[in-house]
Parts: C-alpha cells; structure tokens; sequence
C-alpha cells in the first residue's frame, strides 16, 4: 500500500471573478521513502495540490476528492486531527524562509515549540534536540546560534533552518516547495545534497514542488507533469527526460536552455491558461502543436502506457515521435 | 580593430552605509558594490554579467547608465566620457542607451495604456515629433514584439508576464536605441515564456544590429544568448572572456563552482556529476576579505591571496585569479574514468 494515496483530487476557489478550478481532477501514490516531483509553472496547480493535502487552503478555497495518508482519509479533517499528523507525519518546507519563520521568536524557542507540542518535551530538552537537528542540517556552531532570531542568517541558512524544523518530529513524509527557487545556484546546490543525504539517512519519502527541471533531473526518482490543474505526465526520471511521450513535456523541455550544450530554446507559443470556470478538454491544446478537435473537448484521461509510466493525450506516441523525427 | 560602442575603465561604485546611530560627523562606513569593472563592447554583440546576489551587477547596469554616481570612465563610441558629462548633456546619450528590467509588471506605470507607455520615451527624447508620427512609430514598434494593434488601449494589469516584458521592451526600442541593457529580463517569467523572450530579443538584436548588455543569474540562458561573458563575485571581476570557451573550460575556481552548481535537466549527467563546493557564506561586502575576494571560501587559496589582489592573467580571456587552471576535482574524475 502507498503512503499517501491522492485520488481525484480537486481544488477550487470562490473569487468575485468566478470560480477558479485549480487543481482538476490528480491522482497520484508516493510510496515509502520515494522522492517524488511535481513539476509544473506557475498557475499549474503544484503548491495548491499541496496546501490541500495538509489543510492549507486560503479561507475560499475548497478540496475534494481523496488523500489517504497510512490507509487513513486525511483531506478536510478538522483542525484538531490534521494537527496530530502535520510536522509529526506529514511536514512542510516553503519557498520563502523569511516569511515563513516568525521574526520575532528566537531560532531555539520557534523550535522548540514543536516538540514541546508534540513531543511532549521540557524546554530544555526541546531547545537540546533543537541544536542537534540544526547541526545535522550543517549549521555551523548550532548550540550557540540556536538562540539567533530568523534575520541574523544569511538566506541559504535560513532555509536550512526551515528544513531543520520540518525534520524535527521525524516525519514519514516531507513535502518541499520550492525549497531553493529564493537562493542562488551554489546554495540551491548546497541545500537540495543536504535534502537528498537526508532523505537517505532518514528514509522520508519527499515530494519535491518545483519549476525547474533541472533540480528534479538531480533529486527525484519519479516525477509528475503539471498543466492547467491536471496531470500531463507521470513517469521515472530518465524516460521522462530521454523520452518525454506528452506534448507539453516536450515543449518544456525543449524551451530549456542547457548549460552543458549548445541547443536551440524553441518555445512554446502562446500564453498561460486562464484558470476561472471549469476546464474543457485539455488544458494545454491551444498551445499545442499537435491539438485536434477533439483536444478541445474532452481532457483525455491518464492512462498507463508501460510500467511505471502514464500520459494523457488524445495523441498516440507515434504521432508525436513521428513529427520530431 | 573597430571602435567599441562602449567601453568602460576601472567603474566603481561605493555607497554610504549611515546608519541612525550616526553622529553627523563621523564617516559613516562605505561599501563598494563595484570595484574596479573594465570591459570593452563592440557594435551587435551581447555581454553577458554574471554573479549571485550582491555581487553587483544590477549596480554596474545603473553606473553605465548613471542612475548611480560612479568612479572611472565609461567611454561611449570612443570618444565620450559619459561619467563626466552633464545631466543636460546625458540627455542626448540617454535615447542611445535604453533598458529592461526584471518585473515586468512593476517596471509599468499601472495607471497608463500600453500605447501612452510606449510613447512617453518619444515624447521626452523627440518632443518634436508629431502625433500622428508617434502614433505610428509606436504601432510598428509594438508589432516588432509581437503585440497586437488593438491592444494599445489597454492597461498593464490586463496583460500576462512575458507580455508584459514585451510592452518593456517596445518602451525601450521606440526610440531607436544602440545599446540596450537587460537586468534580469526572463528571471521573473516561466520557462515557456521564458523562451519567447529570449526568441524575440535574439530576433531584434539580429535585424536592428543591437548591442546588448545583458544581466542574469542563469547561466544557462546567459550560455545560450550571450557573446562575452563576465562574472563578478563581491562587485570584482573574477573572469570575464568569450562565452563558450569560458563555459567549457572555465579557469577561476568561482566560475567552476558557479558553472557546477547549475542543475542540468538530465538525470544521468546529474547523477555523474562532480559539484565544486564553496565553503561558508559569502562574505559582508562592508567587509570584504584583503587581496583575492573568494579567498575566504576558495579552495586554492594560499597566503598570496590574502595579501596582492590578483590582477588579470591574460590568455584570451582575463582571469584574476593567483592559481588559475582547470579543477582538480573535474581532472580527478576524468583520470579515472
């Protein structure tokens, strides 16, 4: 059995414009210890999908579907049960380390507070475990900068400070959102090993939430393909990046400008998708070079076309294939 | 050899830091965001600046085109010293040079329509001009970018990013510019989009033979568009030469470190690769390290560093570096395999 189960999960939100459909409709399984991406830009539905599976939707907006966390349904539990599983079970690191740590509560005491709350901890030993869970992120000197306040590190080290709190009850699962899109490339660097060498020790499954291809190619094992609020492609890494099957994910990738190579950016016409109302056919069909009638229709549904691997497209394989050769 | 369009000697930078606690008499501590940047730029190619946060690169844009006072020369068409002129008579130069900027949505007046936007640079460098003549002048321009005719009553907010960025950079070619500079154009905008950008920016500098200054922290994109490449650590030049040969046999142990900290989006050379660590943090550039910059963090570094800075060794490219040279790191993993 997976240990978190998503099953046609949907996320909208009521806003004066309209109804906006933010995630339609993703199904996904992230086993024991995986590292799992989720790849899409922004307005794809990637952090929403993710809010939802720990109840941090904004006040409009709304979930439906299933998550199993452990064989147990976790989505739209009351507060008070969803408290028990976040940062125990299920923990989260955000994008933004300055806004998402407390300016006013010293690194030992925002700690701290989590495992006084569900450890049931002195604060003592809070502020002891603490220290050691911010040298096993590889701050320097934690015992004495445990008692820094969140603006006295630098950015890289913030994040770290985030990672070190999301890791503090051991949780089975660790869900990153864009962990290092704030922090310059030799940094990102530094932190995605640090989160890779961690995972490994600790034996967490990790969801990584990012835009950037290049991070998922180095961290995850498996990864999904977002579009519009839907999945577009769900495969391991290296078919996905040696033989991309969706038409989307190959306009990303090859949208990409490469470090390593000197390669033609071609990219992908038009503009993003307008999200209000509800999604007819594919999302990405008028961006899409290979789009019928019946693109604009019907979403076609996700289905596996080899082990392990699943698209959604009206398009066979073949005609895809065909068209780059 | 021609003439450089521009070309800028010895340019630095350095701000006051007052802080609150500051008697009026004391000097109040200085910081220089660029230190001593020289580079040449000839007529249609692309340089490109590179460095993390702070290194100064956005600062340098703003000295050349004297948002910010400045020490040095910047000497334009070889004759012009642009730091030495006068508001007035930057004025004439000003049309010359136009930029972008990162947020596309930030850089535009929200309370003005596309077609006012794009004109306003017509109406303060070419106040002759007639209505009729602006009228046009804009319309050709913003079908250059890809923007429709009937989108020139529209306001900001009703666009998307990259057309957004596009309205940016019809604001700037309307009026004709030789030298436009870019600060971070396609880092706020999606991959997709991303792309779009970069297209229409190659296809401009191609048909109206722009020179183009271009600034980013993606070296991946600055590999794909530019000529000339130069990196700047702590406001220094670090390495600075001709793009390719800089990105595949980089000699400064920073541009190693940058170049090997760039994820590649494909998984079986991720899995190879050998990732040229930086210790610790990067220094307060209140107060930088004596001699080379990176010293502090520089796995080469020996006491010559600390005490000279190094000055440029020059092998077709500069590199300030006392050890410069290929990575051992890189060295070691080809001799084993």
């Amino acid at each position: 059995m997976a240990l978190l189960d998503v099953k046609d999960l949907n996320v909208r939100f009521a806003t004066p414009e309209g109804e906006i459909h933010a995630v339609n409709g993703v199904s996904f399984a992230l086993e024991k210890g995986e590292a799992l991406g989720i790849v899409g830009e922004s307005g794809s539905g990637k952090s929403q999908l993710s809010f939802s599976i720990l109840g941090l939707l904004a006040a409009n907006g709304r979930a439906s579907g299933s998550v199993k966390f452990d064989g147990r349904e976790i989505l739209n539990l009351p507060e008070a049960e969803l408290n028990k599983i976040r940062a125990e079970r299920i923990a989260m690191v955000f994008q933004d380390p300055m806004t998402a740590l407390n300016p006013y509560m010293r690194i030992s005491d925002q700690m701290a507070e989590v495992l006084m709350l569900h450890k049931r901890l002195s604060k003592r030993d809070a502020v002891a475990e603490a220290a050691h869970m911010l040298d096993l992120v590889k701050i320097p000197d934690a015992k004495n900068r445990v008692r820094l306040f969140p603006h006295e590190f630098s950015g890289g080290m913030r994040q770290r400070v985030m990672i070190a709190m999301a890791l503090l009850c051991k949780p089975d699962v660790l869900i990153a959102d864009e962990p290092t899109t704030a922090l310059d490339v030799t940094v990102q660097a530094q932190i995605m090993d640090l989160l890779g060498e961690l995972r490994r020790e600790l034996g967490m499954a990790t969801v990584l939430i990012t835009h950037d291809l290049g991070v998922v190619a180095g961290f995850c094992e498996r990864a999904i393909v977002m579009y519009g609020g839907q999945v577009m492609e769900q495969s391991p890494v290296d078919p996905l990046f040696a033989q991309p099957t969706h038409p989307y994910t190959r306009g990303l990738l090859g949208a990409l400008p490469r470090l390593d190579a000197e390669v033609a950016m071609t990219p992908i016409r038009g503009n993003p998708p307008n999200m209000t109302g509800a999604p007819k056919g594919c999302p990405f069909c008028p961006r899409c070079d290979f789009a019928e009638e019946i693109c604009a229709q019907d979403m076609p549904a996700l289905t596996q076309f080899t082990e392990g691997r699943a698209r959604a497209c009206h398009r066979s394989i073949e005609t895809i294939e065909e068209a780059a050769a | 050899m021609t003439t450089p369009l521009i070309e800028a000697r010895d340019v630095r930078v350095t701000f006051d830091i007052r802080r609150a606690s500051d008697l009026p008499w004391h000097t109040p501590p200085q910081l220089r965001a660029v230190n001593g940047v020289s580079f040449k730029l000839e007529q249609g190619k692309t340089l490109g600046i590179v460095g993390e946060s702070g290194c100064g690169k956005s600062t340098l844009a703003r000295a050349l085109i004297r948002m910010l006072p400045a020490e040095g020369e910047v000497i334009w068409e070889g004759k012009t010293d642009l730091l030495k002129l006068s508001p007035r008579q930057m004025l004439k130069y000003r049309s010359d040079i136009q930029m972008i900027f990162q947020d596309p949505l930030a850089s535009l007046d929200p309370r003005m329509t596309v077609g006012e936007i794009i004109a306003e640079p017509l109406r303060t460098h070419r106040p002759k001009m007639g209505r009729a003549a602006r009228k046009e002048k804009v319309r050709e321009v913003m079908e250059k970018v890809g923007l429709l005719p009937n989108q020139i009553n529209r306001y900001p907010h009703e666009f998307s990013g990259g057309q957004c960025q596009r309205i940016g950079i019809a604001r700037a070619l309307v009026v004709e510019p030789k030298l436009l500079i870019c600060d971070e154009p396609v880092s706020a905008l999606d991959v997709s989009i991303q792309a779009q950008v970069i297209a229409l920016l190659e296809d401009l500098r191609r048909d109206l033979g722009l020179t183009i200054v271009f600034i980013a922290h993606d070296l991946s994109v600055v590999r794909h568009v530019c000529d000339e490449v130069m990196v700047l650590y702590l406001g220094q030049m670090m390495e600075a030469g001709a793009t390719e040969k800089l990105f595949t046999e980089p000699q400064h142990p920073y541009t190693q470190a940058l170049l090997s900290a760039v994820p590649i989006p494909d998984p079986e050379v991720e899995r190879n690769k050998v990732l040229i660590a930086l210790e610790g943090d990067l220094p307060s550039p209140l107060n930088p390290p004596s001699g080379c910059p990176l010293r502090t963090r520089c796995p080469r570094a020996t006491d010559i560093c600390a005490t000279k800075p190094p000055t440029a060794q020059i092998a077709g490219r500069q590199v300030f570096c006392h050890h410069p040279g290929p990575a051992p790191e890189v060295q070691a993993v080809l001799a084993e395999s």
